[in-house]
């Protein structure tokens, strides 16, 4: 049914409030939905010296995206920054369950029904796609915003190598080794946060992440489901069902002026209903991804302060061993080099972290305003559209006694 | 009144001999209009009466009236359940016959009853009662507005004596009723047996169309309890988010970023809940009414039955009075004078017959074609409160958005 859907995009709003810079512009220009995988196409725009072309674009899939975060995450380099967080794989099996099923049950409602449900799920895989693309988008933006990450090479070979990257997902045997790999850390993640840190501002954080981290997967579990029940509650299917029955009624007896009448009101609910599909999407929108989406970033700053507070660990272990080593006078050397690696690395990453952190908190704040801002502005919109149709319904009922 | 007219023209057809019948449906709306009954119920204090199984609920009735028939211009009396429901039996059994409608009383609630019997003093009990005693209300106004129905004595009775004697019909396991259940059996299989030579297109669209309309209202119905479930469920979830966002808030250290998340928070909780009120007293309103709605097409639908059960008796009567023809037939062939008088008697007697059951028919057939379109009335009348009240609950829901911007 879905055979493929291709999307003019115009720029998005983004659940983050990143300064476009003329020197890396990246963007996803168009995309493409196929039968399980869809195909983003990246758009890039660079004053840098690094790319051979000013402009410039390829096709990527999800998996590309997630090697490009991975890379991210096993450097070393970058363990004292928050990795932007990996945008979700593309999911289409619920719409497209619903699509099946509605194909199958086309003999069994009048046509005018038929349309009217394929349209309404149309829109919804619309939507879907939609968001994944701005998550994917999002996700590019992060990254060519960062001061660091942008000079990245593999983020490079990303944007410009036209050829297929040749990563596969995972195989079996790799996804369970990253199973047991996510026990270990996690196991490793408790030992490493019951240790104390000397740093006010680091402890301080990690209360703070750690509490705001479960409050926001809290908010963001139950606003989807506030949605879910939104959807549900179908006032306007009833009244379809009214009307429809009415007007199949009235065709055969009553008086013309009647059945003028309950077309005019069923035009007026149909009116009403698209009103009503669009503040849901809206709310979903606004609320509900910006929750997700800092449910996301949140876990990265987490692993950011896991990271550090492995090298923490790692170099308070260090100390250990050189004092260790003195006292028996044995491996001096190595010790002393070990521990300063370790020092080195623990530096490096707590002064990064420091200034990731604080950007982090300024960005969600400005991403909060923002979203909330707009919701509200959109919700009285529709609402005022809302209130003037049922008005008029109220007046149409009024006049015709 | 006349014979029924040959078929209902199609739509087109209709824009233009729209006047002959438009004209029926706007003279009986003014008729409506003009005979202005002027004559109110409403029903009062239900107070129970003793205890234990025996106790039952007394209502008190007041009517006020400017109908000159009535003893005087306001009068209360005290009825109980049963008292309604034997009315009901006196009006369905006289009138039924003719093709009226006769309104359907509430229903019996033996589960109900029992618990406001045995005393137990919840909400649920009263609300029960209250439900009730709205039923009632709306069943005897319904039937106070029907012009024939207001005629008859026992609904004088019913509205003035102080003292009723106590309705035997009603008990489900006396003698009575079970002479009643026959009966409906009876019915049920007379109604598969008889295949009606319809003459008259518009009776047979019309059933089907009460047919359809009972279908869709039970449909709506369903959609209205379905409705109702979902909306406390969405009610539940709401606040959970709303608390959820609270909890956000505080422990958000941007201070202006945590006051408007808990007042967001605040506001969504505060706004859900009177929705919740609101939204759910609209919906118990409709269910109710279309529960009306759904037994008084029961009731239209029993007053075809009794058409088709006058179209019988004229056939039957009319097979009889041939049989008796042939009767006489072969007693002049075998020339048994004696015999044949009381044969040409007979016939006599059965060809009277014929002309009164034949007018009969047509008596009643106008009576139900009235009754319908007096009912397509109501029904008019009834889908502009059910829109108006499906409104009400959109107005609510477009409301909420609204008031969380502005806060």
């Amino acid at each position: 049914m879905m055979g493929y859907l291709s999307v003019s995009l115009q720029p998005r709003a983004v659940n983050v409030d990143l300064q476009t810079d003329a020197t890396l512009q990246v963007d996803i220009s168009d995309a493409l939905s196929e039968r399980d995988k869809v195909k983003f196409t990246v758009h890039t725009k660079s004053t840098l010296p690094n790319f051979k072309q000013s402009e410039f674009s390829v096709v990527r899939q999800h998996e590309e995206f997630i090697w490009l975060h991975d890379s991210f995450v096993e450097n070393e380099d970058y363990a004292g920054y928050i990795i932007p967080p990996a945008p979700p794989r593309p999911d289409f099996d619920a719409s497209r369950e619903k699509l099946q099923k509605l194909g199958e049950g086309e003999g069994s409602m009048t046509k005018e029904e038929f349309t009217k449900m394929k349209q309404e799920l149309e829109a919804e895989y619309l939507a879907i796609f939609k968001k994944t693309v701005a998550m994917h988008e999002v996700f590019l933006c992060r990254v060519a915003a960062h001061p660091v990450l942008r000079k990245d090479l593999n983020f490079h070979v990303f944007l410009e190598y036209n050829q297929d990257l040749s990563v596969r997902g995972k195989n079996k045997k790799e996804k369970l080794e990253d199973f047991f790999k996510n026990v270990v850390k996690s196991a490793d993640g408790v030992l490493v946060a019951g240790v104390k840190d000397v740093d006010d501002f680091f402890e301080h954080e990690k209360t703070f992440l750690l509490e705001y981290h479960n409050r926001v997967k809290d908010a963001s579990a139950k606003s989807d489901r506030m949605i879910r029940s939104h959807k549900s509650t179908h006032t306007t299917a009833l009244l379809r069902i009214l009307l429809h029955h009415y007007a199949y009624y009235c065709t055969t007896t009553a008086p013309l002026r009647i059945l003028l009448f309950f077309l005019k009101v069923s035009e007026l609910f149909e009116k009403t209903r698209k009103i009503e599909a669009r503040v849901a999407a809206d709310e979903d929108l606004k609320l509900a991804d910006l929750l997700k989406y800092y449910l996301r970033e949140s876990q990265a700053a987490k692993d950011l302060l896991y990271r550090r507070g492995r090298a923490l660990v790692d170099y308070e272990n260090a100390n250990k061993a050189l004092d260790k080593a003195r006292a028996k006078n044995r491996d001096v050397l190595q010790a002393e080099t070990s521990q300063q690696l370790c020092c080195h690395k623990f530096e490096k990453i707590s002064e990064s972290a420091k200034q990731e952190l604080i950007d982090f908190k300024t960005r969600r704040v400005a991403a909060f305003r923002k979203n909330l801002v707009e919701l509200a502005e959109l919700e009285l919109k529709h609402a005022k559209g809302n209130l003037q149709l049922l008005q008029s319904c109220l007046s149409v009922l009024k006049g015709d006694t | 009144m006349t014979k029924p007219a040959a078929s209902a023209p199609s739509l087109s057809v209709a824009a233009s001999l729209s006047k002959p019948q438009s004209a029926t449906l706007e003279e009986l709306e003014e008729e409506e209009q003009e005979d202005k009954f002027d004559i109110n119920i409403s029903i009062t204090n239900p107070e129970k009466i003793g205890d234990g199984m025996n106790a039952y609920m007394a209502y008190k009735v007041s009517t006020q009236t400017t109908l000159p028939m009535f003893r005087s211009k306001a009068f209360t009396v005290r009825r109980r359940f049963s008292d309604f429901l034997g009315l009901y039996e006196k009006l369905s059994e006289k009138h039924g016959p003719n093709g009226y409608i006769v309104p359907p009383p509430p229903e019996k609630s033996i589960l109900g009853m029992t618990k406001v019997k045995v005393g137990k003093e919840d909400p649920s009990s009263a609300e029960f009662v209250e439900r009730r005693r709205a039923a009632l209300e709306r069943y005897l106004q319904r039937v106070v507005c029907h012009p024939s129905l207001l005629q008859d004595p026992d609904v004088r009775e019913f509205l003035e004596r102080d003292e009723l004697p106590r309705a035997v019909n009603t008990q489900a396991l006396s003698g009575a009723g079970f002479l009643k259940m026959i009966n409906k059996a009876t019915d049920a299989v007379s109604k598969m047996t008889i295949k009606m030579n319809e003459s008259d297109v518009w009776f047979e669209e019309k059933l089907q169309e009460v047919e359809s309309a009972d279908q869709q209202f039970r449909k709506i119905h369903g959609l209205v309890d379905s409705l109702v479930g979902h909306r406390k469920e969405l009610s539940l979830n709401t606040a959970g988010f709303a608390k959820s966002v609270a909890m956000l808030g505080s422990s958000e250290d941007n201070t202006a970023l945590s006051r408007a998340l808990s007042q967001l928070a605040e506001v969504e909780d505060k706004m859900e809940q009177l929705h919740q009120e609101q939204a759910s007293n609209d919906s118990f309103c409709f269910a109710e009414l279309l529960a009306d709605y759904i037994r008084l097409l029961g009731a239209v639908r029993g007053s075809f039955d009794q058409r088709m059960k006058a179209w019988q008796r004229w056939q039957d009567a009319q097979s009889m009075l041939q049989k008796k023809r042939e009767t006489e037939a072969k007693l002049l062939w075998a020339n048994k004078p004696d015999k044949l008088q009381l044969a040409k008697d007979e016939i006599t007697e059965w060809e009277a017959k014929v002309t009164q059951y034949e007018r009969d028919f047509d008596r009643v057939s106008a009576t139900v074609r009235k009754e319908v379109l007096r009912f397509e009335v109501l029904i008019y009348f009834f889908f502009k409160t059910l829109v108006a009240f499906t409104l009400l609950i959109k107005y609510w829901e477009a409301f909420l958005p609204e008031a969380k911007a502005i806060a």
